[in-house]
């Protein structure tokens, strides 16, 4: 008996092969934009553990002295007083206009490295005393090694995959020549196996700090915000996507009926039936689900340089280019695939297994039912409430977005009686009974549309919320780097000596000098970068404030008082007047706090000598120049010239925004992508959404062609209706985008990236979008428009015979 | 003597992969090398020699406990120049490394420390005498009176060394050839010191006493082409007198060389040939088959003697692994000693 239903069942999608298509393009779009965004953040979060790995560095606890470096001197105390560490000293190079990372260890001491180890396993392993004497080697990536090789003054490089990207590895003594810090140490890793009967740390170096792994500036926990932004992105895609199932599956359904009424007089059993067609979406929800993966697959390796740039731009974040494929991801995605296909298909599963055996196939199935209504106005209202208890009860990122989910998907379970309540306004203003006909034709079209509807609703709103997110963070960051960075070069000398002899020479041929000191202090709050700076209008007249006292600059230029970032102040929930506590014993009430877009830690701001008072040995190399924006190249090249600075070593202006920028960029263009995608998604599920309802159309269209319509003028009011809806879901979907853009900026920025931002509207993005819209639900509207067009007569006069 | 870690060159784990028992053999660039007819000056020369690349301060124990069980400990300090100079901080060549192992009839443990010269974690000073790396030390007025200390995740000891005899030098005058090609090294000893102190291991403190024997040796090219390891014996018989032999392996047949110390001190140097090694039985440790049971003879002085492991199991399993550890004398003469073999 299985056999020939399964036969039967199967000739419906032979028969109906674009919509067999159909339903396997939304199984693979949902599970693709899903799985894509899987991809990245599985690729980066990967990428974090493997540079872990390659440091070596595990699980060991680490010392670190709060406010400065570690002495040499103080390393070989705990040594002889039998500690078993491992030195490490690190610090950035600035190598051909690039700033990598330098990392600097013990080779003696440091636990076993891979980078290491893998050259000794090399064709033409290198000699020990080669690196451990000068010159020494550097470790870097293949992709770093002609930058490095084209340095003179830098050791020869072993191209090394084991090291992670952006980082180089060399011997601590190689480490304190390059990075001029002589003696210096940044970090002590406590090793495994000490030795027995230590005397503790805190009695022999109280001054040091020890840190456990999970309290160090983890770069897992900093971005963990980002990749949590990617998950919402990537499910509120698979929702969208799992609407066109439900279309499909809807419409097969409905087409199905009278296949399934005959299969079931002439014996199937219900039960049967319904099993079988479960274990057909099943099958079919795998295929969906591997083509899905597959362009997921693809999806994500397209994106994820991009998503690596902003990650190691943003947060200086490891992460790799190259994308892997995983077991696990291929398991999760076939598992989103089948669980989105049940959770699409059981309303319809169900009301399959309660078929009465003679029910008629037709238009009762969608007939709105006055409760449901109710039901999902209130479910609305309360997913509402929800959220906004969420965001007003707790803190963080999580009740950020359940905010969100819960006024997105509250308001798009309002919009079916929304737009019955305009429809139905409309209807009773209409005059002529032709327009009476077509409101209520809509009102009554509206249930089978709906979940469609809802899918518009939120991939528009997401499109205008994201959109408005993206499009006023432009604008602030471009004003604020205009004001950040107001000098018209920027140098970094090779060391102290020379930052002093460039700051000399330059007293004489530009207007202003301004040091740039920074020192990174352990801070209660996180990491803290705490910079100096000497009294200059270029600071009075440019910085960006977003609070102060009175008498700002004069007393942070008096050493009376310090500027926090807005990071920092929204963290600790500080402000002007508060007090901070820099280090152990070190408070000063905070006069101002500024806006800072450059990364998401801690900063502040003391006067240079305030700095080198309470942090002695703070470097002395970066400066910002200040002179006629005409002379700026002239004395770049004097510079290079004189002192035989590296390229990278002076930069311009622009060059530092325009870098900036693309950063910017490339941190939303998977934003921007899954944005086009989504609303791409929406417009499908339309498509389907209308082809379902055509079967059940003919036999309302049938009489109002009876009547003396002709079949072109029913398609233009067809299309009419679809454009119409989706400009009543637009219109809607407006507010709720700003809401949406309201809460990205407020809530989840702040708990993001720990800053908020001004909100701009940009009314022509609303326009472009509402056009794009109402082209898609056209294009929509066209294919069920056209097949009405060119419909025989017969069709429409067979209804009378058939159906009623 | 100890031509042992001569392998210590390098300490990164490559370098044991090389030619030869880790990467010896080859020329000496920039290196001095030992002279015949070197005079000694002390305190100066127990203090290290930069411009030759290899040296230690090698000290071995035969102890026994108050509850009467045998045990044996090492303290070694090696020092391996990558460079013949010495440099401030992290820029010194000088790279130190130290072993530490306890024996007892029923386990082995060792620990080994690493650290590079120039920045104080670890070096030797000639007077007052004090040998050190991390909190390992080997300090006291002279090098007749010695404090020696040494700790691990499970074992450490604090004993007192005092001289009982003169000092001993190996070979021609302390110029002590290690091939027939003249490969050669300084190398003198302390073969008599008395022991007494604690030993503090897993189940609890044990006060010993004994007898040390310290090894000082330093060079610049100790193997020939084709050695690939040596055996080595440092035997205090009960008589009095003591045997210091070892024996070369190499391609072109074994090379031996042998000191016999008489009960006063007085020494006699051992030709090639002199003395005959010949493994009786093999222990398997792990990858390895290593010899743990030998008959040794000096024909010249009547010694044919069974040399047996306290514990066949003292495998160094440090970056340059070998075996090290403490044995029985029987068959013409009784005693104790030390036993080294490396390159198995």
């Amino acid at each position: 008996m299985i056999r020939p239903a399964v036969q039967a069942l199967w000739s419906h999608w032979r028969r109906h092969k674009v919509q067999l298509v159909t339903l396997l393009c939304g199984l693979a779009l949902a599970t693709a934009l899903w799985s894509a965004v899987q991809a990245i953040n599985s690729e980066a979060r990967a990428s974090y553990a493997r540079a872990n790995a390659q440091l070596a560095v595990g699980q060991l606890d680490e010392l670190h002295a709060p406010g400065g470096s570690i002495p040499l001197s103080r390393y070989v105390v705990l040594r002889r007083a039998g500690w078993q560490l491992a030195a490490v000293l690190e610090g950035r190079l600035r190598v051909g206009g690039r700033s990598l990372r330098l990392m600097g260890v013990d080779l003696l001491s440091y636990p076993p490295l891979p980078a290491i180890e893998d050259a000794e396993r090399g064709k033409t392993p290198p000699d020990p005393a080669d690196a451990l004497t000068a010159p020494g080697r550097l470790f870097a990536r293949s992709e770093l090694t002609p930058l490095l090789a084209a340095q003179t003054a830098l050791p020869p490089v072993i191209a090394s995959e084991a090291v992670p990207p952006d980082l180089i590895l060399t011997d601590i003594g190689v480490a304190e020549r390059l990075l001029n810090k002589p003696g210096q140490i940044t970090r002590l890793v406590i090793l495994p196996d000490q030795p027995v009967g230590l005397q503790p740390l805190a009695e022999l170096a109280p001054e040091l700090e020890r840190r456990p792994p999970e309290a160090r500036t983890d770069t897992a926990r900093l971005t963990d915000s980002f990749h949590f932004n990617l998950t919402a992105f990537g499910l509120l895609s698979f929702a969208v996507g799992l609407f066109i199932v439900h279309g499909t599956v809807g419409l097969a359904m409905a087409q199905r009926r009278g296949m399934i009424r005959t299969l079931r007089a002439l014996g199937v059993p219900l039960q049967l039936l319904t099993w079988l067609i479960l274990a057909e979406l099943l099958v079919l929800a795998l295929l969906g689900g591997a083509i899905g993966l597959i362009l997921g697959y693809l999806l994500a390796g397209a994106l994820l340089p991009d998503v690596a740039v902003t990650l190691r731009g943003l947060y200086g974040a490891p992460v790799d280019g190259q994308l892997a494929l995983r077991s696990a991801w291929v398991a999760s995605g076939l598992a989103m695939a089948v669980g989105g296909t049940i959770i699409a298909s059981a309303q319809t599963l169900w009301r399959l297994s309660r078929m009465p055996l003679l029910a008629a196939p037709g238009a009762q199935a969608w007939r709105m039912q006055a409760g449901s209504a109710l039901v999902g106005t209130a479910a609305g209202l309360a997913l509402i409430a929800g959220g906004i208890m969420a965001v007003l009860l707790f803190d963080g990122l999580v009740a950020g977005f359940a905010f969100l989910g819960g006024l997105l998907m509250g308001a798009a379970l309002l919009l079916p009686p929304l737009l019955s309540l305009i429809l139905r306004l409309c209807a009773e203003r209409a005059r002529c009974p032709l327009a009476q006909w077509v409101w209520a034709d809509m009102r009554a079209q509206l249930p089978g549309l709906s979940l469609a509807l809802m899918a518009l609703l939120l991939a528009l709103a997401a499109n205008v919320g994201v959109g408005t997110m993206v499009s006023s963070f432009r604008l602030t960051f471009t004003g604020w780097l205009d004001q950040r960075l107001t000098s018209e070069l920027y140098i970094t000398a090779r060391d102290d000596q020379q930052g002093a002899e460039i700051a000399d020479w330059l007293s004489q041929r530009a207007d202003a000098v301004l040091p740039i000191r920074r020192t990174e202090l352990a801070h209660e709050t996180g990491p803290l970068f705490l910079y100096g700076i000497v009294d200059h209008f270029t600071y009075r007249k440019n910085w960006p404030l977003i609070a102060s006292d009175r008498d700002v600059w004069d007393r942070v230029n008096a050493g009376e008082a310090i500027l926090i970032n807005e990071q920092l102040a929204r963290r600790a929930n500080l402000w002007p007047g508060d007090r901070l506590t820099v280090l152990p014993g070190w408070e000063l009430p905070i006069a101002g706090v500024y806006s800072d877009y450059g990364n998401p830690t801690g900063q502040a701001i003391v006067s240079v000598a305030l700095l080198n008072t309470h942090v002695p040995g703070t470097s002395n190399r970066r400066f910002g120049v200040r002179v006629a924006p005409g002379k700026a190249s002239d004395l770049a090249q004097a510079l290079r010239t004189r002192f035989e600075l590296p390229p990278g070593a002076v930069i311009h202006q622009a060059a530092l925004k325009a870098q900036s920028m693309v950063i910017f960029e490339k941190t939303f263009v998977v934003t921007a992508a899954l944005n086009i995608l989504t609303l791409g998604v929406a417009s499908f599920a339309i498509l389907t959404s209308l082809l379902t309802l055509w079967t059940q159309r003919l036999p309302q269209l049938a009489p109002v062609w009876a009547l003396g319509l002709t079949r072109a003028q029913l398609a233009r009011l067809e299309l009419m209706r679809s454009v119409l809806l989706a400009a009543l879901t637009a219109l809607l979907a407006l507010p709720l985008g700003l809401l949406l853009a309201w809460a990205l900026l407020a809530v989840i920025n702040v708990e993001a990236f720990g800053w908020r931002l001004p909100m701009y509207l940009f009314p022509l993005d609303w326009v472009r979008l509402l056009v794009l819209a109402l082209l898609a639900a056209a294009l929509a509207a066209a294919i069920p428009a056209l097949r009405l067009r060119r419909l025989p007569p017969s069709d429409l006069l067979r209804v009378f015979a058939n159906e009623r | 003597m100890n031509v042992k870690a001569l392998a210590l060159l390098l300490f990164l784990p490559i370098a044991a992969m090389a030619q030869g028992f880790a990467g010896l053999g080859t020329g000496a660039e920039g290196f001095a090398v030992p002279q015949r007819g070197y005079e000694f000056d002390f305190p100066a020369d127990h203090g290290p020699h930069p411009a030759f690349r290899i040296e230690w301060w090698y000290v071995t124990a035969t102890l026994t406990g108050e509850d009467g069980r045998d045990y044996g400990i090492q303290w070694t300090l090696f020092r391996s120049a990558l460079k013949p100079h010495e440099a401030e901080g992290w820029q010194s060549p000088q790279l130190w490394m130290g072993h530490a192992a306890v024996t007892t009839p029923d386990y082995h443990r060792f620990a080994e420390r690493l650290s590079r010269g120039g920045i104080g974690q670890s070096g030797v000073t000639a007077a007052p005498f004090s040998a050190w790396i991390d909190d390992w030390q080997m300090t006291g007025p002279d090098f007749d009176d010695l404090t020696l200390t040494a700790r691990g995740a499970d074992f450490s000891y604090n004993l007192s060394l005092r001289a009982e005899g003169p000092l001993v030098f190996h070979g021609e005058n302390g110029f002590s050839v290690k091939s027939a090609d003249g490969q050669a090294s300084h190398y003198y000893s302390q073969p008599a010191y008395a022991v007494t102190g604690t030993l503090h291991l897993p189940e609890g403190g044990v006060v010993v006493t004994g007898q040390a024997w310290l090894d000082r040796e330093w060079s610049s090219q100790p193997l020939s082409e084709d050695q690939t390891g040596w055996d080595w014996f440092s035997l205090s018989f009960d008589t009095g007198a003591r045997l210091m032999a070892f024996s070369l392996r190499g391609g072109r047949g074994d090379f031996t060389s042998a000191t016999w110390i008489a009960a006063d001190g007085s020494t006699t140097a051992l030709p090639d040939g002199a003395i005959m090694a010949e493994p009786l039985e093999q222990t398997d440790l792990e990858t390895r088959r290593v010899p743990t049971k030998w008959r040794l003879k000096v024909p010249a002085y009547d010694v044919d003697v069974t040399v047996a492991a306290l514990n066949q199991r003292a495998w160094m399993g440090t970056r340059f692994p070998y075996w090290e550890g403490p044995v029985h004398i029987t068959g013409s003469h009784t005693g104790r000693g030390y036993l080294e073999m490396t390159g198995y």
